[in-house]
């Protein structure tokens, strides 16, 4: 396999456009991405487009229709939540490969207010008569199993609400970019325990795109390149309770051990992280997962603000999905524009001094993970 | 365990899920689970081969237990449209090794209400009437008396 890079990143504001069609607004931000790699879409060898509530409906051959149908191959992903970074890897790997030199990647969503509650009442339905399937409870159980094994606090998990808040203030294209305060979290209207609304990612509509080139490209080009220092992608193996209560766990550790290997560094060398806080619950078992702090210690890591911008391992300085917004099919592609625009540093008020090495995590339920490192 | 329907009638009644059995006259309604025949795994559903020894040697139904301890929880305030909240949603334990997604009913939902490994029992209601005329019975699980009800005969409570 060859060595990757990415030569241009583009995204839309996250938020609500009901009255854009979803291939419009892939199309704005694979205009942004190939415009930051300073190539035009007649380059473009391969086409690899995310969107998961339209993932029958032809997305990516939609984008080329807004913006230049050159009868490239297109690959349509749906993997869930980690349908964007899935779609990422596609391109990275037809790069990684030798099938092209040039190849976008390009995450959108419209998902207006429907959101990850669920379509609507079926009759036939089980929801709250065998527990239940809503995503605000299923990782609200995740998270409570955490408290039952290390003691971890309601608090705990509302302090990382505040911190991704407080960091999409500094993000120009976050949903939302209103600090909120502990208390303002804790008070909120309960949406599942121990998840009150600010803990809850709010729905949207959103695009992402990345240009992934080969060293020969890249050494051609006047832009500033990314190394795609590894890509991995996992599925949920088996596990005891799995069954009943989707382990989020197991497939994120997994998937980070076979990243650290491949990109040969460790948690310790990382800059940034950009994980996968759909609920301000998954985020704090993620730094377990991901080898930001020890076993049991990622209470303690919230207390001491390690993952603050400024703290010692700064996490979703985005804003994270909890304010920057959970477009499925974007997310994956919007984390990596993240730590990519932070590795070339550009990423002005919110810049992380001197960002070398950056992490990009996304879990799909059902379960997919993605994890990608990118060194400078 | 308690069939908790009002007396049976002539209606038929449906198990909200093919792994809830009714069970036959005198019985109590049940749970089955299908073990691999090779590596004892349980699953919920049938599956073409074992997810987790990778073999094809066959499943058997196996009856489990309607006792369990509660492994996690979440309280559900929000939900979709016509669904009565709040509830709590569980992840019950059974001592087979095979844990169920159930609703805890006849508790408080409130976290100082709900201890990890609080012991729990399955009751069976019904949940609504079907197109076809059938009453849907569903199951649940509730904390187990520590007074009376089932386990007052159990000598260590007594």
């Amino acid at each position: 396999m060859r060595d990757v890079y990415v030569l241009g990143v583009g995204m839309i504001k996250f938020g609500r456009y009901p009255e854009r069609d979803v291939a419009e607004l892939a199309a704005e931000a694979a205009l942004l991405a190939l415009k930051d790699a300073d190539l035009t879409i007649d380059d473009v060898q391969l086409l690899a487009s995310g969107n998961l509530f339209q993932a029958h409906a032809m997305v990516g051959q939609r984008i080329l229709q807004q913006i230049g149908q050159t009868g490239i191959p297109v690959i349509n992903v749906a993997n869930a939540c980690a349908t964007g970074s899935t779609a990422f890897r596609e391109a990275y790997l037809a790069v990684a490969s030798g099938e092209c030199e040039i190849a976008l990647a390009v995450g959108s969503e419209q998902m207006g207010k429907a959101g990850l509650l669920g379509a609507g009442e079926r009759r036939e339905s089980v929801e709250g008569i065998l527990g239940s399937g809503l995503m605000p409870a299923v990782f609200g159980q995740a998270g409570v199993e955490h408290m039952r094994k290390y003691g971890t606090k309601m608090e705990h998990f509302a302090k990382i609400s505040v911190k991704n808040h407080k960091h999409s203030v500094k993000n120009p294209l976050s949903q939302y970019r209103v600090e909120v305060t502990l208390e303002d979290v804790l008070k909120a209207r309960m949406v599942a325990y121990p998840n009150t609304l600010y803990m809850c990612c709010p729905t949207g509509d959103g695009a992402a795109a990345a240009v992934v080139v080969s060293e020969d490209v890249r050494k051609k080009s006047n832009r500033k390149a990314v190394k795609v220092a590894c890509s991995v992608l996992t599925s949920d193996p088996w596990t005891e309770r799995d069954l009943t209560l989707p382990d989020v766990n197991t497939l994120t550790r997994n998937a980070a051990r076979k990243a650290y290997e491949k990109a040969g560094i460790g948690p310790n060398d990382l800059d940034l992280v950009e994980l996968h806080d759909c609920f301000a619950t998954a985020e704090l078992l993620h730094y377990e997962n991901l080898g930001l702090c020890a076993e049991g210690e990622a209470a303690r890591a919230v207390d001491e603000g390690w993952f603050e911008w400024g703290g010692r391992l700064p996490v979703n300085v985005s804003g994270g999905l909890l304010s920057k917004g959970h477009p499925l099919g974007a997310t994956g592609v919007a984390n990596i524009y993240e730590i990519v625009t932070q590795l070339r540093g550009e990423a002005q008020e919110r810049q992380v001094e001197g960002a070398k090495a950056g992490l990009a995590h996304v879990i799909g339920l059902g379960s997919a993970c993605t994890i990608h490192i990118f060194t400078v | 365990m308690t069939q908790e329907t009002p007396e049976r009638t002539v209606r038929p009644q449906r198990p909200i899920v093919p792994f809830l059995r009714l069970g036959g006259e005198g019985e109590e309604p049940y749970l089955v689970a299908r073990k691999c025949k090779n590596c004892g795994a349980l699953y919920w559903g049938t599956r073409v081969a074992c997810a987790r020894c990778r073999q094809s040697s066959g499943f058997e139904e196996v009856k489990v237990s309607d006792r369990g301890t509660l492994w996690t929880y979440s309280i559900v305030h929000q939900s979709m449209p016509g669904i009565p909240v709040p509830y709590v949603a569980a992840i019950v334990d059974l001592p087979e090794g095979i844990s169920v997604r159930c609703t805890l009913v006849d508790v408080e939902p409130d976290p100082a209400k709900l201890p990890f490994g609080m012991p729990v029992e399955m009751v069976t209601r019904k949940v609504r009437e079907d197109k076809e005329g059938n009453d849907v019975i569903a199951f649940f699980f509730r904390p187990v008396a520590k007074n009376g009800g089932a386990l007052a005969q159990r000598p260590e409570e007594s």
